[in-house]
């Protein structure tokens, strides 16, 4: 099983309740964000385009952050997902500064936090809050080992692309247009 | 768990960017094992889960609420709601966001200070409501029960308009229609015989063209249309946006059509120009179910696409050929009606132009264009029949013919002017009568004249800061409220009822209604013990299940057709029987039977028309003191063409204030610079600027666009107040 989370940006409107989805289902502090929207305009009045993305950890298959732990804290949870051992985290922020996506903050208690890509509801046989939630259906998470799943369907799209390509992540976090 | 590690090396071929780096994970992963259950915390899933209806908007979702230790934690769709389907838009999600503001309504106030003040004192309820009843009385003595007029917005309000028609008085009227979809419900209804419907009965995940005429779905997140509107988007329907900004809903269109403010309707004549002079129409559609084609043939004559083109700004081929691919795919094709229709006070005229368009289409009553829904039959509770009383004192005669509810500006220039009658007390619900009615000094005039001002709501907005008595609501996570019905494609009642405790002393407002119609004598008119009392015989009486309501948060009736292609009969409640292409009924009255394109008038030099609108996590006003929200990306911005900015040295993140054409003047503002609107307007998102100082957290946030609509150009058909003939100027600050 991999894992993985697939956003289709032609769905997405950009209306952030999957960061309010997620900031209520795992207790985030006021003023940090495990998910974020990014829009982007390119082009010039009238001839203008706007891409819109919901954003997060990536679950990178060469994590930055894994290796650059000190503690072993930040480590592949063999799903697919990346996590945080808390009491192994010192919050040292080396991870931070390793990962190329701004995706983890210092939880105030100390400890180093991100998108856990909702693990303990996936565990349940549920989706992400950031998925379940979405009006639009741009977030699907699921096994890309099981090709009926439908972020196999979305894998196999000509459009599928990862953020920052070039950093060599291999991110499980991908997207379509 | 433990052996799934090295099964997901099954390779994919998905790209190189997706592919497994097996060297890396395995050698990370030697130690996970003994952490496995250590890293991920499950914080705030478990405890009590309550069905209920939302109220951030007035679209009523299902929900399912979360609570821990008396506090709602989370809220989701509930997956058995027609209007949810499991999901939720933002302002949904943070519900809680209400519930728990810090700065909420927690104790009956009296006022202590000059109206406006916002000085008061905490009484009892026996106080407040003794005092409430003591100077309606009065009112009533002097001028007749009619003298009071209340205002009201939401689901909660049903019992105070129960109460107020019991009381005998008609002046009850709601923003919602004068002030945002009056014109378009009239419009359609005089067209087709019924009007598109709270939801709007739309098709549009079925519909293999969708036509956007300032509608920004994606950006007003009314929960179903948006999940359909992605869908539509997802399946490569033909989406064709009109709008002069480029807006969430454009990004996603075939064409973007930046037409210049105020000349939809001749877009829209020349439209209809086009699928009439080359016979694109529905035929037999036509034919059989309206009237008036001929002389609509003859009236769009002369709107060509090079005559449109002259007044919109749009290239005239662009024109043809958007028209005949809506006819291609009609009829499963949709022209949306809109929802805040009142922009430039003809727009009765302009939504007809949309009703008739959508009429040669073939779209009411068609897949993928107006569905016709089932509704649910809830029987009343047996209560005394309401006295009578005066007609509305909202307008003089023969003003304003077609208005189908009475107009909230009306009774306040009837405050005023006392012209039909005198109006001296007002009872608000749920509605910030000073953001909701454009023209806020006359408002404050107003209000400055009245015996009595009443509000009921749960956070202290700016009309509470003028109210005599102040009554505290539990919020809509707090409260039952009247079962709600829902006309669907399946028609459904929906039950709200408490999650929480409310705060303080705040109450359900049928606590406060029926406590205070007792105390007017009016007790008769709410016989029942308390509400699960009411709710249990009203479903009983209704052959509904009030543990199944109570259990589900909704009860869904049986599928039945809704469109022709489903075997659906169509009928037409129009005095012809038949779509009205043509109006009798409008010129009757002596307005044109078909929609006349009127110019607007221009910014003047070095001015920009002011277009306002909603933002995802935004409701009215009154969703900018939540703090959940506040979190979310702030729509509170000016939005400025990049040229224009450049040529004003205007960056993004400087403030400017704004002056419109009379002079008023704006607190700073934010900029945002952006290639995403044309150079003659500002695009300002409504509901900010709020003054209330009990509203700590919105204050100082963005500036309301109400303070520079001064100018209202009213739709003599219905009373509409045309909002958008504004233009302000800029000037930097600092």
């Amino acid at each position: 099983m991999r894992r993985v989370m697939i956003i289709d940006e032609s769905r997405c409107v950009g209306c952030e309740a999957c960061v309010l989805a997620c900031k209520n289902e795992n207790n985030v502090p006021e003023g940090m964000y495990r998910d974020w929207v990014v829009q982007e305009t390119r082009g010039v009045f009238p001839e203008v385009s706007l891409s819109i993305r919901s954003e997060r950890c990536n679950h990178c298959q060469s994590a930055p952050c894994v290796t650059n732990c000190p503690t072993g804290a930040s480590h592949y949870r063999g799903d697919g997902t990346v996590q945080i051992d808390r009491a192994l985290c010192t919050g040292c922020r080396a991870c931070i500064a390793a990962c190329p996506y701004g995706a983890r903050f210092v939880h105030p208690d100390g400890y180093v936090d991100k998108c856990t890509l909702c693990a303990h509801r996936l565990d349940r046989g549920e989706g992400t809050a950031c998925e379940e939630v979405c009006p639009t259906k741009a977030i699907a998470v699921g096994d890309a080992d099981d090709p009926t799943s439908e972020v196999a369907r979305r894998m196999r799209r000509a459009s599928l692309y990862v953020l920052q390509p070039e950093a060599a992540t291999l991110p499980n976090v991908a997207y379509v247009r | 768990m433990s052996d799934t590690l090295f099964t997901r090396r099954r390779f994919l071929s998905v790209g190189a960017a997706m592919a497994a780096a097996t060297v890396a994970v395995q050698a990370e992963s030697l130690v996970r094992g003994r952490r496995a259950h250590a890293s991920v915390v499950d914080p705030r899933t478990d405890g009590a889960v309550v069905r209920s209806v939302c109220e951030l908007c007035f679209w009523k979702c299902g929900i399912q609420a979360h609570v821990q230790g008396g506090r709602v934690t989370k809220i989701q769709g509930n997956p058995l709601h027609p209007l949810s389907l499991g999901r939720l838009c933002p302002r949904g999600t943070g519900g809680g966001g209400l519930a728990h503001d810090p700065d909420r309504l927690t104790r009956p106030l009296v006022r202590v200070g000059p109206r406006g003040s916002e000085r008061f004192e905490a009484v009892s309820w026996e106080v407040a409501l003794g005092t409430i009843a003591e100077k309606l009385q009065e009112v009533r003595r002097r001028h007749g029960p009619e003298a009071v007029a209340m205002f009201n917005h939401g689901a909660g309000a049903s019992w105070f308009r129960h109460l107020f028609r019991a009381w005998g008085t008609n002046n009850i009227a709601a923003p919602s229609f004068a002030q945002c979809r009056g014109p378009r419900d009239v419009a359609f209804d005089l067209t087709f015989g019924a009007d598109p419907g709270s939801p709007e009965v739309l098709d549009i995940a079925a519909s293999d063209c969708l036509v956007l005429i300032g509608s920004h779905l994606g950006e007003n997140m009314h929960n179903t249309q948006v999940q359909e509107f992605a869908d539509f988007v997802a399946k490569g329907g033909d989406l064709i946006v009109v709008d002069p900004r480029h807006s969430v809903a454009a990004s996603k269109a075939r064409t973007w059509m930046p037409i210049r403010p105020g000349t939809d309707t001749a877009l829209l004549l020349a439209w209809i120009h086009v699928i009439i002079t080359e016979g694109r129409y529905q035929r037999d559609y036509i034919e059989r179910y309206a009237q008036g084609l001929d002389e609509l043939t003859a009236h769009v004559a002369t709107f060509t696409p090079e005559w449109a083109a002259a007044e919109t700004g749009l290239d005239p081929e662009l024109i043809r050929s958007t028209a005949r691919r809506m006819a291609a795919a009609a009829p499963a094709a949709l022209v949306h009606p809109g929802r805040h229709a009142t922009w430039y006070g003809d727009d009765t005229q302009r939504s007809r132009a949309i009703a008739i368009l959508d009429a040669l289409l073939g779209a009411w009553g068609h897949r993928g264009g107006f569905f016709v829904p089932a509704g649910t039959r809830i029987a009343p509770y047996p209560t005394p029949p309401y006295p009578s009383a005066r007609p509305p004192a909202d307008r003089r005669v023969d003003e304003a013919p077609f208005a189908a509810e009475p107009l909230a500006q009306g009774l306040r220039r009837a405050t005023l002017d006392g012209d039909p009658y005198p109006v001296k007390a007002w009872f608000v619900y749920g509605t910030n009568l000073i953001q909701s009615i454009p023209q806020k000094a006359e408002t404050i005039r107003a209000i400055q004249s009245l015996d009595l001002l009443v509000a009921v709501d749960v956070i202290p907005s700016e009309i509470v800061g003028y109210a005599d008595v102040v009554l505290p609501e539990a919020s809509y996570l707090e409260r039952y409220d009247d079962l709600l019905g829902l006309a669907w494609r399946r028609g459904a009642v929906s039950l709200r009822q408490p999650v929480v405790a409310p705060p303080g002393d705040a109450k359900a407002g049928w606590w406060i209604a029926k406590n205070l119609a007792e105390r007017l004598g009016l007790g008769a008119y709410f016989p029942w013990r308390d509400i699960e009392d009411y709710l249990r015989e009203r479903c009983r009486l209704s052959n509904l299940d009030f543990e199944a309501l109570k259990r589900d948060g909704v009860v869904v009736g049986p599928p039945r057709a809704s469109t022709v292609e489903e075997g659906l009969a169509l009928s037409f409640h129009t005095p012809s029987g038949k779509i009205e292409l043509s109006s009798e009924r409008m010129r009757a009255r002596g307005f044109d039977a078909m929609p006349v394109y009127r110019r607007p008038a221009d910014p003047p030099a070095g001015f920009f028309r002011l277009l306002y609108g909603r933002t995802a996590a935004q409701t009215f006003g009154r969703t900018a003191n939540n703090r959940q929200l506040g979190e979310l990306t702030h729509g509170d911005r000016l939005w400025l063409n990049a040229t224009v900015a450049e040529r004003l040295g205007v960056h993004t993140g400087d403030r400017v204030r704004m002056t419109n054409q009379d002079g008023a003047r704006s607190e700073p503002v934010e900029v945002k610079v952006t290639e995403r609107i044309r150079a003659d307007c500002v695009f300002l998102p409504h509901g900010w600027g709020h003054t209330a100082r009990g509203l700590r957290y919105a204050q100082g946030k963005g500036v309301d666009d109400g303070e520079m609509i001064t100018k209202v150009d009213v739709d003599p058909v219905m009373g509409g107040t045309g909002m958008r003939g504004n233009f302000v100027s800029l000037q930097r600050e600092g």
